[in-house]
This record gives structure tokens, sequence and C-alpha cells, in this order.
């Protein structure tokens, strides 16, 4: 969680010092929920994620280095600088991409568990949805067939509350969307998407059920953007009050509670640990400025036969 | 071309040479699956998928929801992780609900990806006019899917050319879209016993001519053929190109032969305006310019609907006395 709030800081000051461009949707404030889930699959797993993707990928065991130079648009990043921030995938190991089409990573998800269930294996995918994207039909459409065909799916509504700049309220007669599940004959269940260790339970559950052919499962969990929808939005439609009750209840200062009260690290070792971390993004952005773009040439070549 | 190793003498109709194609590819790879709506125990609409849940069983042969969006998603989804599927869509006007998936998702994987993906998915569906089923059943839409880099667009119009590039779109690691004619179904012809690929991008020369060249595809090429021999009586010898698959698109069959009859009718059932037709016109007109004797004719569809009523019907796609005429324009360049 720490090195994705990190991941995101220091990559806004990379845009705004120009050397990012083109899109970027930072996931801050809804760290527990990539980390939760993701910490709860295992490597034959696949997950799908969105537009707001970062975190995903990073949670999912992503290189800096690699992650850094994508979004730089270098050769080094994970799609060699032609996916950017917003289509980050590592197919070797089982990430089929953030998304920039709202909901569309869906379906997908639905397909590789499909080739799970015809292959007879025992994994499961788990795709990653906002709250603005539980409207659009891929989801919808995903949701149903992944219950008609009891596919190892679990569905993850990040609900941050805003489509952009539009509240949730305005979106839906129903806001509580885990019914959306419930409609479809999936079980749902909704939870505190801050709360890193209820995220993990959760998922964690759900996906050994999916494992155990039980699937599929859908869990939404309530969270908050803390920041505009991408970095050039300063957020002013974001409600101060709820501003100021997510600056508390943060996904980084519910994990340290947990890490002293439950695991009993004390605060020289919580810090210790982030140093490392920070390290480490420090040492990945030095490498990802300094790595080189794909020359024209080698890009002609890449599409000629398109 | 391997129409030398031709096994036995054998006829079979269009439908039957695609059951093949999917029978021998899912027999071949067990990666192979389709799914679609009504293809399993009813055996498709159009019968092509007919006894392939008996051999191949439900887990690789299935009916979807109507929910095209979706379960083309999850072919995308599968052909990402390791499967082949095919995908059937019953009439390609239900491709516009599908549009996101195949063209946002599908076409992009293996660019976005810096070519670290593939999605060797397979997208059947049938298109063009007949038997009456007005304007949501009856479109030719062939260009969207040509105008979009990343997709393969195969067309095949003879029983032969189905099985053979039903096979090769099958093995290929990138989406294809294969679009079928549903007037093409019942057609009978040669098709070997034996196994052949035809590979994506190899036009073939239907007839041979010296006078003119008329390029077709799908269901215009028997109309072609009927026309280029009405024409042979009265003297004019006309070459017929079909490039099966338009993209990749074999240019250069299609050059040799507008370099050997210096005249040229492109043939398209599709709507004329903004069709394939105009783009191999303008690839004619670029690289054999030198070589043409009179303007390069496109004969097209109305820039209409479908009607439902069917001498309507008839009016808006070019039938062989068009052909004909169009070709003698062309010849005679009035």
């Amino acid at each position: 969680m720490y090195k994705i709030r990190n991941f995101e800081e220091q990559a806004i000051k990379l845009y705004r010092d120009g050397l990012i461009r083109g899109y970027f949707h930072p996931y801050l404030g809804e760290e527990a929920i990539a980390t939760g889930v993701c910490a709860a699959m295992d490597s034959h797993d696949y997950i799908t994620s969105t537009h707001r993707g970062h975190g995903h990928c990073l949670a999912w065991g992503a290189d800096l280095k690699r992650m850094f130079s994508e979004v730089l648009g270098r050769e080094n990043g994970y799609c060699k600088g032609l996916g950017g921030s917003m289509h980050i995938a590592d197919y070797t190991k089982n990430n089929l991409g953030a998304n920039g089409i709202v909901g569309s990573g869906v379906p997908i998800a639905v397909g590789a568990a499909l080739g799970i269930s015809i292959r007879n294996e025992k994994h499961m995918v788990s795709t990653f949805i906002s709250d603005g994207g539980s409207g659009i039909g891929s989801f919808l459409e995903g949701l149903n067939l992944a219950s008609a065909w009891k596919l190892p799916v679990l569905f993850v509504i990040e609900n941050n509350q805003y489509a952009v700049s539009t509240p949730i309220e305005e979106s839906t007669g129903e806001t509580e969307l885990y019914k959306r599940g419930i409609g479809f004959g999936v079980e749902s269940i909704r939870i505190d998407g801050n709360d890193v260790i209820e995220v993990y339970k959760t998922a964690k559950s759900f996906a050994d059920r999916c494992k155990n052919g039980q699937g599929p499962f859908l869990m939404e969990c309530i969270t908050f953007r803390k920041s505009g929808h991408h970095v050039n939005d300063p957020g002013l439609y974001l409600p101060k009050e709820k501003l100021e009750h997510f600056k508390l209840h943060d996904p980084l200062i519910i994990g340290k509670k947990h890490l002293t009260s439950s695991a009993g690290l004390s605060e020289a070792e919580i810090s210790e640990i982030e140093k490392q971390a920070m390290a480490e993004i420090m040492e990945a952005i030095d490498f990802a400025v300094k790595s080189p773009e794909m020359s024209e040439e080698k890009f002609l070549k890449f599409v000629e036969e398109y | 071309m391997v129409k030398d190793v031709l096994i036995e003498k054998r006829e079979i109709m269009y439908r039957d040479a695609l059951n093949e194609a999917l029978k021998e590819e899912m027999a071949r790879d067990d990666k192979v699956f389709i799914m679609g709506e009504g293809i399993a125990q009813r055996g498709g609409s159009y019968k092509v998928t007919v006894g392939l849940l008996e051999q191949f069983g439900k887990k690789r042969v299935f009916d979807t929801p109507i929910s095209e969006n979706g379960f083309t998603g999850a072919g995308i989804g599968a052909a990402l992780t390791g499967m082949r599927p095919v995908v059937e869509i019953l009439f390609i006007d239900f491709t516009m609900l599908i549009l996101d998936q195949l063209i946002n998702q599908a076409a992009k994987f293996r660019f976005m990806s810096g070519d670290t993906a593939s999605v060797p998915l397979v997208l059947r569906t049938q298109g063009g006019v007949g038997n009456g089923l007005a304007a949501q059943h009856s479109q030719s839409l062939e260009a969207l899917f040509y105008h979009i880099p990343g997709l393969k667009v195969v067309m095949p119009s003879t029983p032969y050319d189905a099985k053979g590039l039903l096979k090769a779109a099958i093995r290929c690691d990138d989406p294809v879209i294969f679009i079928e004619h549903k007037l093409l179904y019942m057609n009978k012809g040669e098709v070997p016993g034996g196994e052949y690929i035809i590979p994506l991008g190899q036009a073939d020369i239907k007839r041979t001519g010296t006078d003119l060249t008329i390029i077709a595809w799908s269901g215009m090429v028997p109309k072609v053929m009927q026309a280029a021999e009405i024409l042979a009586k009265e003297g004019i010898s006309a070459e017929v190109v079909d490039p099966r698959s338009l993209v990749p698109l074999d240019k250069m069959t299609i050059i040799n032969s507008v370099k050997k009859t210096e005249h040229v009718l492109i043939v398209q059932e599709a709507a004329r305006r903004g069709g394939v037709g105009s783009d191999i016109s303008s690839i004619i007109q670029e690289e054999a310019f030198d070589y043409i004797d009179s303007p390069v004719k496109i004969l097209g569809g109305l820039n209409t609907p479908c009607p439902f009523n069917l001498n309507l019907e008839k009016v808006v796609i070019p039938q062989v006395e068009d052909i004909i005429r169009a070709a003698k324009e062309v010849i005679y360049a009035v």
C-alpha cells in the first residue's frame, strides 16, 4: 500500500515536471483494495484492471522499474512505451491489463475464467471495476455470463463514489452496488474497502471458494478517491466533509494500525520498511528516466504487418 | 494454392466445408472451442456446427445467452490466456453490439502490450442480402472492420475456400473476423477429402481472362462468374479475381491481373459509399496507373438500407445483368 501511494505521488511529480504525458489516473486512497485482493490470490490466477490500474499492477507484483518506464513511455516499460498508464499489462504473469474503456475488462476476465473452466484447472480471476462502471453493459453482461456458466470470477467493485465528477447518487437508483450481483444470482457482499485486512479476508474466502467451483462472487468495497479523476483534475466537486472523513479513514493509517496491533511491529520497524520502499521507488525512477524510448525505425518495423 | 493435392474428388456444401474445418481443427487442437447463440444442440441457424456437440462435448461446444458484447469479450479473455475460441455472431448486423470488444480490445492487445500478448480469436459471422431479411439482417459491413488496424478480414466465396481459410483463421495468432454469406451456405463445390490450408492474404483467380479484371468477393463471386460466362459468349474475356481475405490483401495478384487486362471492374455487395472497393481502386491507381486503359469502375450496392420487399431487395445490390453492363462500360469506356 505504501509502495502504491508513493508510486502515485512520485509519478504525479514527474507529471508536473512534464516528464509524463497523457492521462494518468491515480489510485490514491484506494490502495487497500488492490493490496488485499491480490494478496488473497496466487500467481496462477489472473487479474483484469481498470484505467485506474497502477495499484492493481503493483499489488500483483509488478516491477517498479518497468512500471515507471511504461508511464514515462520508455522501451523498458511493460508495453515498450506503446501502452502507457492506461494499458499496463503483464501477460507473462497473468495480469491481463489495465483498460482504457470502463467495464471492458470484465468480459475478458470472464473469458479467462472460461478457459480455466474448460481446462479443468483450479484457478480463479479477479476483475476490478468501479462504481462508475457498475452500470455499463459489459459489466452486467459479464456478471450474467459468469453466473450462468458458474465461473471462478471474483468481481471487485471499487466504490469510490464518483464517476469522474458525478456522484453515485446521480448515476443510479440503487447505490448499494453489491445488489447488482444478487440480481444475477451471485453471492455478493459490501465491505469497508479501506481496511486491507477486511478486504483480504473477504477476498481470500471468495477466491478459495472460486477454486472449489463455487464461483462467481462479488465484493463491493467502499472507498474514496483522495484526488481528482486524473492528475489534471483538482477534484473541486469532492465534498469537504467526505475528504475530511477519509483523510482519517485512510487505508495507510488503518494498515499501520494493523501492523502495530496485530503484527506487533514497532514504529521503527515500520519506518524501516517504508524507507526501503521509498529507496526502491527512487531507484526505479532513476532507471526509468535514463531508459531509452523505442526508435522510429523499430516502431515502423513493428507495425509493418498491420 | 494447394489445389493439386486433391485426394478424392467430391462436392460438398459451403456449410459442410465450414463444419469439416471446425471438426478437424477441434480434433487437432484441444484449445479450440466454439460458442454462440444456438450453435450447440441446434447446430447453428445455418447448420454449420451440426454434430460438434456430440463429438466434442459441452465444455467445448456451448450456447451463449443473447449477450454479444459479453461473450465476445469472454472469447477474447480466453484467447489471451491460451485458448483458441471460435465465436459465432449470428448476423453481422449484431456485430454492432461487440464493437468495443472487437475494436478497442481484441484489435489492440498485441499492439498495446508491445507485442507480448496475442488474441487468437476467430469471430465467425454471416452477412449479405438474401431471402427478405430486411434492413437489420442484410448488411455487408466488411468495410468497418477492414478499416481497423489489428483485425484480419476473411470472406470466402466457395466451399473450397471456406474450409481452407477457416482452418487458417483458427491457426492465426491474431483476431480474424470471418464473414460468411447467407446465400452461399447451400452452394456446392469441389472440396478435397484431405487436409489443406489456404493462407490468409492469397487471392484466387477464379477464372482467367484477358480483356478485363473483375474483382469481387463473398456473395458477389458467383454472380460475377455467371456474368463472365455470358460475357465470354459475347467475345469478352473477363478475369475474375477473388481476394478471399481483404486483410491481409493480396495486392500482387490484383496488380498483376490489372497489368495484363488493363481494365478493372470492382463489384461489391456493400453500399457503394466508403466501401472496400474504393480502397482497392485507389491501390490500383497508385500502383498500376500507367497500365490501365480506362477508369476503374466500382459497381456497389445502393447507398441505402435493404428493403424487405423481395423485388426491391434485388434493386439495391448488383445483379448479373448490372455486372455485364458495367463490364462493357469499362471495356468500351462509355
